[in-house]
C-alpha cells in the first residue's frame, strides 16, 4: 500500500485538554463506593478509569483504575482490586457498559465476601468522586495521505493521540479509534485499520502507543 | 525577579504544550480577567499571580490584578479565619465577623469591577461577590486546606461562596458539598524561578561551604519551617534509625521563626534533640531561594515527613531536581508521589527510616524513582499546566457540558 495515496477526506488532528471537576461525594466503605458508582455521572466513571493513563503516562503500561487501587490499598481487598484492575476496558464501547461491569464485579464480590462491607477507610483516605471535563480543539495539523499522517503522528502532542485513541472511541462512542476509522474509510487500508484496532491501547504507555502505531503503518506501507 | 517569557519554557515542556496555551488564549479573546486578592507582595498567592498575570498577558489574555484594602484589625480577623479553616482552635466572635463585613463593605464601594471574569483569591476579598451583575462571572479560588474547617467560619463564608459561579480547590479532600461547580486545580512550581532553576556545581558547593556541610557522606534533607506539623523531631528519629546502618548526614533547613513563639520552641527542641551529633545540621535560613535550591540539589535523599500538609510543593521541588523523595501520605503529597513509582510514601518514623535506608543502599533504584518523579512533575506540576487549567476554568464558565467542543 502506498504512503502517498490521497485520502478521500483529510485527517484533522484534534487535541483534548481536560479540567477536573470535584463533586464533594466521598465513600468510606465498599457499599458506599458501590452505591456512588451506580449513580454518579458517566464523566466520573470515565475519570476514574482513565486518570492514571494521563497523569502517569510515562510510568506504567498497565493503568489500574482508581477503584481497583483504592479497594486494594485502602480497604485491603486485594482480590477485588485484582478483578477490577483486570476489567478489559477495550471490550466496552460505552461508559455505560463499563460502569455495569464495575458494578457487577463489586456486587458479586460483596455477595461472596459479606465481611468486606465492615471495612472503613481511615480519615483522609476516603474515595473522592471526581469528574473529567474535556475540551476538544482542532489543531493546525492536517494529513492528506499516510506519509503526512505518520510525519504528524511523530510530533503531535500526546493529548491528541490520547483523544483519537481513547476518548473518541469510548466517550464519544464512535465504536473504534479515529485513526482506524480514517485509514479504513478514507485511505481504503482496511487491513491496516484493523491491525491498529486490534491493539489494546490500555496496555501501552502513550509514548509507546505513538511508536507502535507509526511502526505498524510503516511496516504495511511502501514509499 | 523571574522575568521569563513563555517561549523560555519550550525547552522544558516542549513546543506542543506552549502551542496548546496559545490555542486556548485565542478562545478567550475579548474576555477580561480580573484577579483580586489581599496583598501585592508576600505569600504564595501573590507569588503565583506575579508570575501568571504577565505570562497570560504575553499569550494574549487580557488578565489584570487588583488588591483590596484593609487595616490591621481586618487582617487580624482574616488570619484567625485562616487558622480556623485549617482546623486550628480559634475563638471567633461576632465582632470579628462585623469587622470582616465592614472592610468588605468599604472595598465593595471602592473596588472597580471591570472584569468579564472576576477571579477572587482566598477568603479576604470574598464578599465582593455582592457586586456581581448579569455582565460578569465570578470564581472563588480557595488556596487553603479546608478538609476539616471550623464550621462557624465555613458557614459564614458559604453565604458568599454560594453566589459565585464556580469554586476551585487544590486537593480532592478539600472539596465540600456545594450548589455550584467546583474544580480541582493543583498549585505548581516555576522551573525557571530561583528556587528551581539549574545551578552550576560551584554555586551548590559555595552554599554547602557557607553552612559548613561537608559532602563526604550521603546527605538526607528536609526543607521546611520549624513547625510541629512538619515533624522535624520525627525526622531525627528516622535519621537515627538509618544511621545505625548507613553513615549519613541530616540537614534540617527552614525559614526564620522569630515571629512565631511556637516555632522558636520547636526549633529549641530540635536543637536539644540533635546535640552531640555533628552530622545533624540545623540551618535557620533567611528567605533565600537559591540557597534552598542548592541544598536540595546537594542532597542524596529528600524527606518531607509532615503530619499535615496543604499541598506540600516542596515535594515537587525536590522531584523536579530528580531527587528520590520519602514523604508522608498526607494532604496533596500522594498526588505528587505515586508510591514506588515516583518516590516512597510513609506513615511513621519507622516507615520513613526504612524507605531512606532502601534509597541510600540502592542508588540505581533511587535514581529511577527520582527520574520518574521529575517526569511526573513535568507533566503535572509545572506552571504551564497551571496556566492551561486556569484558561480552561475561564472557558468552563461559558460551557456547562462535560465534553466541550471549542
Amino acid at each position: 500500500m502506498a504512503k502517498s495515496i490521497n485520502a478521500k477526506e483529510p485527517f484533522r488532528f484534534y487535541t483534548r485538554l481536560h479540567l477536573t471537576e470535584l463533586t464533594g461525594l466521598r465513600a468510606s466503605t465498599l457499599s458506599q463506593l458501590l452505591n456512588f458508582v451506580k449513580e454518579v455521572p458517566g464523566s466520573c466513571i470515565y475519570h476514574h478509569t482513565h486518570r492514571f493513563l494521563q497523569q502517569h503516562q510515562h510510568f506504567s503500561p498497565e493503568p489500574p483504575n482508581d477503584f481497583a487501587y483504592w479497594v486494594t490499598d485502602v480497604l485491603g481487598e486485594d482480590a477485588l482490586g485484582e478483578k477490577l484492575s483486570s476489567i478489559d476496558t477495550i471490550q466496552y464501547p460505552t461508559i455505560r457498559g463499563l460502569r455495569e461491569k464495575i458494578v457487577s464485579t463489586m456486587e458479586e464480590y460483596l455477595t461472596a465476601n459479606p465481611l468486606a462491607k465492615m471495612k472503613f477507610a481511615g480519615e483522609g483516605e476516603e474515595f473522592h468522586f471526581i469528574k473529567s471535563i474535556s475540551f476538544v480543539l482542532p489543531t493546525k495539523s492536517v494529513a492528506n495521505n499516510l506519509k503526512e499522517f505518520v510525519r504528524i503522528l511523530g510530533k503531535i502532542t500526546i493529548d491528541s493521540i490520547y483523544f483519537h485513541i481513547f476518548e473518541s472511541r469510548l466517550r464519544l462512542e464512535k465504536g473504534d479509534n479515529d485513526f482506524s476509522n480514517w485509514i479504513g474509510n478514507s485511505i481504503g487500508g482496511k487491513e491496516l485499520a484493523s491491525e491498529i484496532s486490534r491493539l489494546d491501547p490500555y496496555t501501552y504507555t502513550l509514548e509507546d502507543l505513538r511508536k507502535t502505531v507509526i511502526k505498524i503503518i510503516k511496516k504495511r506501507t511502501v514509499s | 525577579m523571574n522575568t521569563a517569557k513563555i517561549d523560555d519554557y519550550i525547552p522544558i515542556v516542549g513546543q506542543p504544550i506552549i502551542d496548546d496555551l496559545r490555542l486556548l488564549s485565542d478562545r478567550l479573546r475579548g474576555k477580561s480577567i480580573q484577579n483580586i486578592n489581599s496583598t501585592a507582595v508576600g505569600g504564595g498567592v501573590a507569588e503565583i499571580l506575579s508570575r501568571m498575570v504577565p505570562l497570560l498577558k504575553e499569550i494574549g489574555v487580557n488578565a489584570n490584578w487588583d488588591v483590596i484594602k484593609g487595616g490591621s484589625q481586618f487582617f487580624n480577623v482574616t488570619k484567625k479565619f485562616h487558622n480556623a479553616l485549617h482546623g486550628r482552635p480559634e475563638e471567633i466572635s461576632q465582632r470579628d465577623f462585623d469587622i470582616f463585613m465592614e472592610t468588605g463593605d468599604i472595598n465593595k464601594k471602592e473596588m472597580n469591577i471591570y472584569g468579564d471574569i472576576v477571579f477572587v483569591h482566598d477568603p479576604q476579598p470574598i464578599s465582593l461577590v455582592d457586586n456581581k451583575s448579569e455582565k460578569n462571572k465570578w470564581i472563588w479560588r480557595c488556596h487553603i486546606d479546608v478538609s476539616n474547617p471550623n464550621h462557624k467560619v465555613w458557614r459564614f463564608l458559604e453565604t458568599y461562596i454560594f453566589n459565585y459561579d464556580s469554586a476551585v480547590f487544590s486537593a480532592p479532600n478539600f472539596s465540600q458539598r456545594l450548589p455550584i461547580r467546583q474544580f480541582l486545580i493543583s498549585p505548581s512550581i516555576d522551573p525557571l524561578s530561583d528556587k528551581n532553576k539549574e545551578l552550576p556545581p560551584e554555586a551548590i558547593d559555595s552554599v554547602l561551604r557557607k553552612y559548613e556541610v561537608p559532602r563526604n557522606k550521603p546527605i538526607v534533607t528536609q526543607i521546611s519551617r520549624f513547625d510541629r506539623l512538619k515533624d522535624p523531631l520525627g525526622v531525627i528519629d528516622a535519621y537515627r534509625q538509618v544511621k545505625k546502618y548507613v553513615d549519613c548526614r541530616l540537614v534540617l533547613a527552614g525559614g526564620g521563626a522569630s515571629d512565631d513563639p511556637e516555632g522558636e520552641k520547636v526549633l529549641a527542641e530540635v536543637r536539644e534533640k540533635a546535640k552531640q551529633d555533628k552530622d545533624i545540621h540545623i540551618l535557620l535560613l533567611p528567605q533565600n531561594d537559591i540557597e534552598i535550591n542548592a541544598l536540595q540539589r546537594a542532597s542524596t535523599v529528600i524527606v518531607q515527613k509532615s503530619l499535615k500538609e496543604g499541598f506540600g510543593l516542596t515535594v515537587s521541588e525536590a522531584l523536579w531536581k530528580g531527587k528520590p523523595v520519602v514523604a508522608s501520605n498526607v494532604g496533596g503529597i500522594p498526588l505528587q508521589i505515586k508510591h514506588k513509582y515516583s518516590g516512597l510514601l510513609c506513615r511513621s518514623a519507622e516507615g520513613a527510616a526504612f524507605a531512606i535506608k532502601q534509597l541510600l543502599n540502592s542508588p540505581e533504584y533511587a535514581k529511577r524513582l527520582g527520574a520518574s518523579g521529575r517526569e511526573h512533575v513535568r507533566n503535572n506540576f509545572l506552571l504551564t499546566r497551571h496556566l492551561r487549567e486556569y484558561m480552561l476554568l475561564f472557558l468552563s464558565l461559558y460551557h456547562p457540558e462535560d465534553v466541550v467542543h471549542l
